[in-house]
């Protein structure tokens, strides 16, 4: 299993990274390497032309200010993971980030890398779903933000183009008093989850449900919003009841089956997460209040 | 345990080495002008070879060959690798071929080998490669390979039973019909792979000037392959050696000959030079052989008091493709499905199937596994059924200890009469209940499940045949340098093998670990050598070392109370000297050492030898062992079962096991827990899985699930010593003790667990969504 | 003709520079352009841990790295770790003494991930332990003798003791 032979390219600024983008057929980026080095090394990606990140001025740092973070597609997973900044702000990213592969993975793996990748059971993107993450591209006409909805356009499939590189991703920050939970069902510590859940919730004064927002990772082709279980809760009070009654929407999103599991299955686990997620997303945003 | 308690261990020899990353493995081994290999494979489970054209992968720079069957014949006597264990109950003979011809019958088994000035480039020239195959039908399931009007595994047999035989004793449908209860079930365990984290691999390398073929192998039994090559080649011993580097763990399937060892030999005669292989993890999943899959349909007959009067039935074990090791699998399981019971009668129908999937072989555990599953199942079964406690049922029923030596009615492979040798099975039984607070868990599991929690206890017991003979050979011989050499046909592939052996020769001469070296797995070391498997080491390598040392000792002692005139019942071996023995009150101070011994019957032309023994300090010993001996033990599992999600957590897992007298504590301990490990992935992880073509969909590490150490439990290991009669040191193996009960004990916990649902459980591995699944229709029909 | 490129980079404390095909591994580069063996190879698609080495300092698999992209960096193997020829580091102490390994194939992974993790948190508990080599597989130890290695060497490295 050894990498098949390809053109070595190593660009210092985004600009030189899309001029190689339009310049050469058959690229491909490489970041982290976290997924597409297990591919070329098993030669399911046999690209002409490897674009490395690696040397890329500025793409990675974390910026928190506006009431959102940006994040650098280059930053690793590790720093996030360490970054007070996320812990304090999106609380979500951070506590999904531990369940992300190991942490030699995370100490090399980035952001913007797991984001371009697009694995629907992947936990960055599925925060990314919950927090309506807006990514920043350039390519060859200049800037433009692609938000998160916009995103999946099928299996490991985004709406960047050939051409366009991902550079950032901002994450609106919701209020202080709000509440997130992240759960997970994987088979070990460290594999892609079967299911995952995100989630966030912000009480009003009297104790309603002001503002949900749920997302669901490894069902589908991509992560995917809970349109539904969020629509049952907005206004309501939150309890146990609610949120069953919530959570049992996520039955009738769309599943896939794999050797891992069938989609019944998954759209199960997807009740079960969803429910403990907006359980403890509740408690945390509650308890803020009373603080 | 930890370094406190194996304080009275010896530190391995092995690990200083290994820990400064200077062990020597096979990929660590590099020749002047070394090419590499990669192998074509086919891609098809079954399929006719219709053409191969490899002009475009010869083109490419950097490539030397391309050889396919066609390029290799004229090198070979036979294309076959004929190594069965012999059995009168064979149907069909499967030998593999060096290189497939005309047909290929698993996906993964070679067809053509690229050699190439590297591994990057041979891997490119493979792609090259174009074999035209017409697509056959499949076999993938071993019940379905056995129907009438089954595709054919191969093309020209007539249906796919490779073996039959029937084993049992007794009156059995006497003890069925005056049974008080009997009670049936359909019990599966599932195939899966050894996965030494190290694959497999070669160097092949070949010497025109002295017409000498050297292959360095990562083999457990490097003599069946030296036989192998023999066979094959037309060529002596004399011509060719077979060494084995480190092994980065064996588990089974590295005592395999392969294919892939017999056509780097042939590469390297032909290109004159040194070729090496290595196998890469994809190649592992599909070109190393793997085991477990058996289909038990069995019967059990009790007394009123839940006494087993018989068991009867009949097993499916799938064979693979071809035989790549025997009939011995299902054989073992057949033989010690009674485990640590009295069993008055039983009949059991095996066959083997033959499917369009990788040979099976023996992974750790070897065909035992499956067998504990079974009969502790079982066990459960008859307690639930008369409501008496499972750990109860299975005093009844044990074996007691004043019975032993306790005679089965049953044969080994080899004729041998079955013979518990000894050991005191409901001991180890009472041993785990106490150290898990069996007694107190109902009170325990009410309290959780008053919490919404679902814990669950199981219970396992387990013996397994080890030792196999005949022999091991073993060389001990002191140098000049007076240092102590041991030579031995047995492998080391993580067990502390050299500890081990170093251990038993130092206890004869002298007591110092460090000046013995141990070699092993060189045939041009010891000529005669079996290898490593069936956790035979300590037993039979240790016993021929054990000998051997002492004849060394005496010989030595011999010579030195010749040179010292002394009497040798004055002397002793402390350290590298022989010193006559202090008496009360007066230092002797006379004294010699094993150097100048050794020196001394080295021969000097012209001067005779002292001691009147003869030349040199060395004895050699293939001390003859023919039955197994049997060691023993039992597992307590508890767990806890989300059943919202069927996932599984290990809360407490204690093993306690009886190998005899235990040489080294710390590695039989170590053993154990890898082997734990192991049988915990059978029970929860590992799934091999194929599609309805046999197409396997499990290639990867990320889809075949081995268990991490997050949630391995950590495991209360303790040992009973009943030394075994049979053998000198009073050792019965180790190394698969862990494995071989822990699938039986988890599964037991996960039925228990959801006892409130009433399911009964009948295969392992079990995966979370096969968990919910049974819960959901337990709830559905409740 | 294949593409190569010039790496400079420092390995256990010395300097390196050799031309490389731009397609080879770090591991590959490691082993079979430096000899250095100690990094093993197990998988070649980041699962099992085995090739792990420290980058600047962290780990990472060495499978999953081409060895242009280390120029500049500084790396270290196990063959890193003893501090001289006649001591071993205090990990590699604890893991002979808490029978930390078997057959030592993945060993070298074990000992530059758990040397991360002993840098970051001198006093890991178990389950911290567990996770951290949830990246490492091991088919010999059970994990458990890894695991008190771990510990063990932690309360050395702390007391100053080894």
């Amino acid at each position: 299993m050894k990498p098949p032979p390809f053109s070595y390219h190593a660009p210092a600024t985004v600009a030189e990274t899309v001029d190689m983008l339009a310049g050469l057929e058959n690229a491909k980026i490489l970041a982290g390497g976290q997924s597409l080095m297990p591919m070329l090394n098993m030669r399911y990606a046999q690209p002409d032309h490897v674009i490395d990140l690696n040397g890329v001025a500025d793409l990675a740092y974390v910026n928190a200010d506006d009431g959102e973070i940006e994040i650098g597609a280059m930053t690793r997973q590790r720093e996030v993971e360490f970054s007070g900044d996320i812990a304090r702000l999106c609380p979500l990213l951070a506590e999904a980030l531990p369940h992300i592969g190991h942490r030699q993975t995370r100490n090399r793996g980035t952001v913007g890398g797991s984001l371009a990748h697009f694995d629907a059971a992947a936990e960055i993107p599925t925060v990314a779903a919950a927090q309506d993450a807006v990514l920043g591209v350039v390519g060859p006409k200049g800037e433009r933000e692609i938000s998160f909805a916009d995103f999946s356009v099928g299996y490991l499939m985004t709406a960047l183009d050939l051409d366009e590189l991902l550079v950032s991703v901002r994450l609106p920050v919701w209020g202080a008093g709000h509440g997130s939970a992240f759960e997970e069902f994987a088979r070990r510590h460290g594999d892609f989850a079967i299911v995952s859940a995100a989630c966030l919730l912000e009480a009003d004064d009297a104790g309603r449900i002001a503002r949900a927002a749920l997302a669901l990772g490894g069902m589908g082709a991509a992560p995917v919003r809970a349109d539904a279980a969020e629509a049952a809760l907005r206004g309501e009070s939150g309890g146990a009841d609610i949120f069953r009654e919530a959570a049992e929407h996520c039955r009738a999103l769309e599943a896939h089956d794999d050797i891992h599991a069938p989609a019944a299955y998954r759209q199960h686990l997807a009740t079960v997460l969803a429910r403990r997620a907006l359980e403890r997303a509740w408690a945390r945003a509650t308890a803020k209040e009373g603080a | 345990m930890s370094a406190e308690a194996y304080r009275d261990s010896p530190k391995r020899l092995e690990d200083p080495e290994l820990l400064r990353g200077r062990g020597r493995f096979i990929d660590d081994i590099t020749l002047p002008g070394m090419l590499e290999a990669a192998f074509v494979r086919s891609p098809h489970a079954h399929a006719a070879v219709s053409g191969i054209d490899a002009e475009a992968a010869r083109a490419l720079p950097g490539v030397r060959a391309v050889l396919t069957r066609d390029d290799i014949l004229p090198y070979l006597k036979s294309e076959f690798l004929v190594v069965g264990l012999p059995s009168g109950a064979y149907k069909q003979q499967r030998d593999r071929p060096a290189l497939a011809g005309e047909e290929v019958v698993y996906v993964g088994e070679p067809v053509a080998v690229v050699i190439a000035e590297d591994r990057y480039i041979a891997e490119d020239a493979a792609q090259l490669v174009m074999v035209d195959y017409d697509i056959l039908p499949a076999v993938a399931d071993c019940r379905a390979a056995l129907e009438d009007g089954a595709p054919p595994v191969h093309r020209d047999g007539a249906d796919n039973l490779l073996a039959e035989l029937d084993v049992g004793y007794g009156d059995v449908d006497a003890a069925f019909a005056n049974a008080a209860h009997v009670f049936g079930d359909h019990i599966h365990m599932h195939r899966g792979g050894s996965h030494s984290i190290e694959c497999r691999g070669a160097v092949a390398s070949y010497d025109a000037a002295g017409d000498l073929m050297t292959l360095w192998v990562s083999s457990q039994m490097p003599h069946s392959t030296l036989r192998v090559l023999v066979d094959m080649l037309g060529r002596d011993e004399n011509q060719m050696r077979v060494v084995t580097p480190d092994i980065g763990g064996g588990f089974g399937p590295k005592l395999v000959v392969y294919a892939e060892d017999v056509v780097l030999s042939v590469a390297a005669i032909k290109l004159g030079c040194a070729v090496k292989w290595i196998e890469d993890r994809r190649e592992h999943f599909i070109a190393t052989t793997q085991e477990r899959d058996q289909y038990w349909d069995v019967e059990v007959a009790v007394d009123g008091d839940g006494r087993m009067l018989g068991i009867r039935g009949a097993l499916v074990h799938e064979h693979g493709a071809y035989t790549a090791r025997g009939i011995n699998l299902p054989q073992n399981s057949a033989e010690s499905l009674p485990g640590t019971y009295v069993l008055p009668n039983y009949r059991m129908n095996v066959k083997l199937a033959l499917t369009n999937k990788v040979p099976v072989t023996p992974v750790r555990g070897a065909g035992h596994p499956q067998a504990t599953f079974v009969i502790e199942r079982l066990m459960d079964r008859i307690a639930r059924e008369l409501g008496l406690d499972r750990a109860e049922v299975r005093r009844r029923n044990q074996v007691p200890a004043d019975a032993m030596p306790y005679e089965r009615p049953l044969k080994t492979r080899g004729g041998l009469p079955v013979v518990l040798d000894s050991g005191d099975y409901g001991a180890c039984q009472e041993t785990v209940l106490e150290r898990a607070g069996w007694a107190d868990f109902p009170a325990r599991q009410e309290a959780a499940r008053k919490d919404g929690r679902y814990i669950g206890i199981g219970l396992a017991n387990f013996m397994k045949g080890t030792g196999r003979g005949p022999f091991e050979a073993v060389t001990v011989r002191i140098g000049t340098s007076g240092r102590i050499h041991v030579y031995t046909g047995a492998t080391s592939i993580g067990q502390g093998t050299k500890t081990m052996l170093a251990q038993i020769v130092a206890a004869e001469l002298g007591g110092d670990l460090a000046n013995v070296t141990v070699t092993t797995g060189d045939t041009a070391a010891t000529a005669l050598g079996i290898g490593t498997s069936n956790s035979r080491n300590a037993v039979t390598a240790g016993t021929s070392a054990h000998v051997a040392a002492g004849k060394v000792r005496d010989k030595a002692l011999a010579i030195a109370a010749s040179i010292l005139d002394k009497p040798v019942e004055e002397l002793e071996i402390v350290g590298a000297e022989v010193h006559a023995k202090d008496e009360p009150g007066r230092i002797a101070n006379i004294k010699v050492t094993l150097a100048e011994i050794a020196h001394a019957v080295s021969g000097t032309p012209g001067y005779s030898l002292p001691g009147g023994i003869g030349a040199g300090l060395e004895a050699t010993e293939h001390v003859i062992l023919d039955s197994p001996t049997y060691a023993n033990g039992a597992v307590v599992a508890e767990v806890e079962v989300d059943i919202e999600t069927g996932g599984v957590a290990i809360l407490n897992y204690v093993l306690a096991f009886d190998s005899g007298r235990v040489i080294n504590a710390m590695t039989a301990a170590g053993q154990a827990l890898g082997g734990t490990a192991h049988g915990i992935g059978n029970a929860l992880f590992e799934l091999m899985a194929y599609d309805e073509n046999a197409q396997p969909l499990t290639t990867n590490l990320a889809d075949y699930l081995l268990i991490s150490a997050p949630e391995m439990p950590r495991v209360d290991v303790s040992f009973r010593e009943s030394p075994t009669p049979l053998n000198p040191l009073g050792v019965k193996g180790v190394g698969e003790n862990g494995v071989v009960p822990a699938p039986a004990a988890v599964i037991s916990a996960i039925e228990d667990a959801l006892s409130p649902f009433g399911l009964r459980l009948s295969k392992a591995p079990m995966s979370p969504p096969e968990i919910l699944a049974l819960i959901e229709a337990a709830r559905a029909g409740s | 003709m294949a593409e190569t490129r010039t790496v400079k980079l420092t390995v256990n404390g010395t300097p390196q520079e050799q031309e490389v095909e731009v397609r080879l591994t770090l591991a590959d580069f490691l082993r079979h352009g430096l000899g250095l063996t100690g990094t093993h190879i197990g998988c070649e698609h980041g699962v099992c841990g085995a090739c792990t080495v420290l980058v600047d300092g962290r780990s990472m698999r060495s499978c999953l790295m081409l060895a242009v992209q280390a120029e500049g960096s500084d790396i270290t193997t196990v063959e890193g770790l003893a501090p001289s020829e006649g001591e071993l580091h205090p990990l590699q102490e604890a893991f002979r003494d808490n029978h930390g390994l078997q057959c030592g194939y993945c060993t070298p992974g074990m000992l530059t991930t758990l040397t991360e993790l002993l840098a970051e948190n001198p006093d890991p508990s178990e389950d911290e332990v567990r996770a951290a080599i949830s990246g490492n597989l091991c088919r010999c130890t059970g994990y458990q003798g890894i695991v008190d290695a771990a510990l063990d060497a932690a309360r050395r490295m702390r007391e100053g003791t080894s």
